[in-house]
């Protein structure tokens, strides 16, 4: 989509430590140029995404988390004018540490929403086997298609992200896990896999929300289940998102920094798209861009985790997937009547139902028993509930007070 | 869109939209087939008995949340245990006993609990309980199913202790027998379990575990499976009562569980105790217990097991 006039780039868009800014008010950066970094290893690198000047540090706060966070926002030139990236020709010369080294110059981190730097990952304790990587071709969320135009559209750039992070782990079983509704996107993939002699392996997978989230699609490919707390390291296993795949491709094989992201724009919208989308470019601009909206509340994610903005001058992160636009839901919570849905729906294997009743009486040690830390808050509970519970706000809820009452002891 | 003036709402931001009330009256309808064969069989009797009880129920809940000061909503609640409560009585039965069973069963057992989704056992089947306790002659007399047509004559029901059952099995399936006006139809309880198995309102789990645990055990101590199955009020109290969400366990393993302790009760009930029937008092015990089996038998959480073999 066509530039904005001004970018905003939160100082934090990774999991770990936020960066530090390495421009002041009235600096002039080329699209590409590097504008943020950590001294701390869990952390990643930031990149001006459009030419122009740095118009000043402002406070932000960030959606997810209700916090105030730094962010650069810079005013465009219009020119786009981009720093010297450097492609590499011979690509197989490299060596696994400078394969990394690019990735973590490229501030790569998971796409798929959970922004877990991706240098970090490839650098598993030497303690850990890791024999399984899985490539992560289910959309997080309904109404989601991001995932799958990636796919379609840089295939070729997705196995060969792919091919390098097998080769810097070193592992031999790669699989392409895709959702059995894009039937395109598994043909397409399986074709170019032909055509270019890699040894991975498609496997198409049920469309069942959540198939995106890690712990379920580990479970589903390789049958293997994540310890609680654990991460699908502990089972040998990677999970890389498709986007995260590409991006690894532009950094190493063409010296790109992660810059843009394709989003989805669906719901309440006059011409629902995909986009890609510099990051830092605000909300609006995407709305707009898609001939507007017909009203309704703005979500950024998907209809089950996402969060509604009460501000659409915020922008585009390197985590976000999704701009919806959709009729709010009121919610009339009734008495729960014991009939087990959530239970049935559950992923993590938890009793939903008790976490509500715990909190309202302050039981968060309760919670704590009943492994409420186990939830990846997919929201299906709450979805399937009868009884309007909004089940997963009170996880929430007790999750924090148990994570508060840990630090204050 | 205004600018400044968007709404916002916690996530979810999708739902099912199968609310409570939905749930109900989606039982109410499948409870309608032995409603009708109540009445095809029992005629003018069963539907006043059928319509007193209803009114009663409804109105006691309305009268009671005011009482309370909560609000009234007309989820259907009522309607079901007004329902079965009628279904679970003999045609006989005078009306204000009726009333009274529906006002006890609301009032005491379901508001004084503190209302839906909290009461521990099921309010008709309680009803019935306290109907049997005070009014023990007109909760045991039975009629013969004679429709609108004849007058009923007094007779014995298939299960009946003291007169071996010579009927065959056809009218024990059909419904043409003596008993309380809901339970006589497998054929009309059976089209209500389709419904509501097949919607998913209710676990298959329940039922299935109830009446296998009673075919089997009858056929081990030598007695007839099918007039077991068929002859009381088993399918009626397996299908619509016993898979109460409120008074029944929470997971998969605590039905089965509460399943094939329904039919071990009934069964012990009815082999050796002196009442010919035992579903009622089964499932009334059972509820009394849901509050354990939902404490002990818990879902295994995604993840525990590799922890525990990690650890050691």
């Amino acid at each position: 989509m066509t530039l904005p006039e001004k970018v905003i780039l939160p100082l934090q868009q990774n999991i770990g430590a936020p960066a530090a800014a390495l421009v002041k008010k009235g600096d002039k950066v080329k699209t590409g140029d590097k504008i943020g970094e950590s001294k701390s290893f869990v952390s990643a690198l930031l990149h001006a995404t459009v030419s122009g000047e740095v118009e000043g540090i402002i406070q932000v706060i960030n959606p997810a988390s209700g916090r105030l966070c730094d962010a650069i926002v810079i005013a465009s030139d219009g020119l786009d004018t981009t720093a010297d990236f450097q492609p590499v020709k011979d690509v197989s010369a490299l060596t696994n540490e400078e394969i990394i080294a690019k990735i973590k110059d490229a501030g790569i981190v998971g796409m798929g929403g959970a922004t877990f730097p991706t240098h970090v990952k490839l650098v598993p304790p030497k303690d850990k086997i890791v024999d399984t990587l899985i490539m992560n071709g289910c959309e997080c969320e309904p109404y989601i298609t991001s995932d799958h135009r990636v796919m379609l559209e840089y295939g070729d750039k997705v196995l060969a992200g792919l091919g390098l992070i097998a080769k810097v782990l070193s592992i031999k079983n790669v699989y392409l896990a895709i959702e059995d509704n894009k039937e395109n996107a598994i043909e397409h993939l399986a074709k170019l896999i032909d055509e270019a002699k890699y040894n991975f392996q498609v496997i198409p997978i049920k469309t069942r929300y959540p198939m995106g989230a890690e712990k379920t699609l580990v479970k589903t490919v390789i049958n293997k289940e994540v310890p609680i707390g654990g991460l699908p390291l502990d089972v040998g296993a990677v999970v890389q998102n498709v986007s995260t795949a590409k991006a690894i491709y532009d950094a190493v094989y063409e010296g790109k920094p992660l810059i843009e992201r394709v989003v989805t724009v669906t719901g309440n919208i006059k011409t629902p798209k995909n986009l890609l989308v510099r990051f830092g470019t605000p909300i609006k601009n995407l709305i707009d861009y898609c001939g507007g909206t017909t009203g309704g509340e703005v979500i950024m994610g998907g209809p089950m985790m996402g969060i509604a903005q009460f501000d659409l001058g915020f922008p585009i992160t390197k985590g976000t997937n999704c701009i919806l636009v959709k009729d709010a839901l009121t919610i009339k919570e009734s008495d729960c009547i014991n009939c087990g849905r959530c239970v049935e729906v559950c992923p993590m294997g938890l009793l939903p139902t008790l976490y509500p009743k715990y909190v309202k009486k302050g039981r968060y040690a309760d919670c704590k028993a009943s492994y409420v830390e186990n939830c990846v808050e997919c929201g299906a509970c709450t979805y399937s509930c009868p009884a309007n519970i909004p089940i997963v706000q009170y996880i929430k809820i007790a999750k924090k007070e148990i994570i508060k009452r840990k630090a204050s002891k | 869109m205004a600018e400044g003036n968007l709404q916002v709402s916690p996530g979810p931001h999708l739902w099912h939209g199968l609310s409570v009330s939905k749930i109900m009256y989606i039982v109410v309808i499948a409870l309608l087939p032995p409603t009708g064969a109540a009445i095809y069989f029992f005629g003018y009797r069963a539907l006043t008995v059928i319509i007193t009880s209803v009114v009663f129920a409804v109105l006691t809940e309305f009268v009671v949340k005011k009482m309370r000061g909560k609000p009234f909503v007309m989820d259907g609640s009522a309607i079901i245990t007004g329902l079965l409560l009628a279904l679970t009585l003999p045609p006989t039965i005078n009306l204000w006993m009726v009333a009274l069973g529906a006002i006890f069963s609301i009032a005491i057992i379901k508001e004084a609990f503190g209302g839906l989704g909290h009461n521990i056992f099921n309010p008709a089947l309680s009803a019935r309980a306290f109907l049997t306790a005070s009014f023990g002659v007109e909760m045991t007399t039975w009629t013969t199913s004679t429709g609108f047509t004849a007058d009923a004559i007094a007779t014995a029901t298939p299960l009946s202790k003291s007169v071996a059952w010579q009927g065959g099995y056809l009218p024990l399936f059909w419904g043409n027998i003596a008993g309380s006006i809901g339970e006589t139809s497998a054929f009309a309880i059976i089209i209500g379990a389709i419904i509501l198995i097949s919607l998913r309102i209710i676990d298959w789990r329940i039922p299935a575990t109830y009446v296998g645990t009673v075919a089997i055990l009858s056929l081990i101590i030598g007695k007839d499976p099918v007039l077991y199955v068929l002859g009381g009020g088993l399918l009626l109290g397996a299908v619509y009562m016993a898979t109460d969400y409120v008074t029944s366990p929470i997971t998969h393993k605590g039905r089965i569980i509460f399943g094939v302790g329904c039919g071990i009760i009934t069964m012990v009930i009815r082999a050796l105790g002196g009442l010919p029937e035992g579903v009622c008092y089964s499932i009334l015990l059972m509820n009394a217990v849901t509050p354990l089996i939902d404490r002990y038998v818990k879902t295994r959480p995604f993840g525990l097991v590799k922890v525990a073999k990690s650890k050691t």
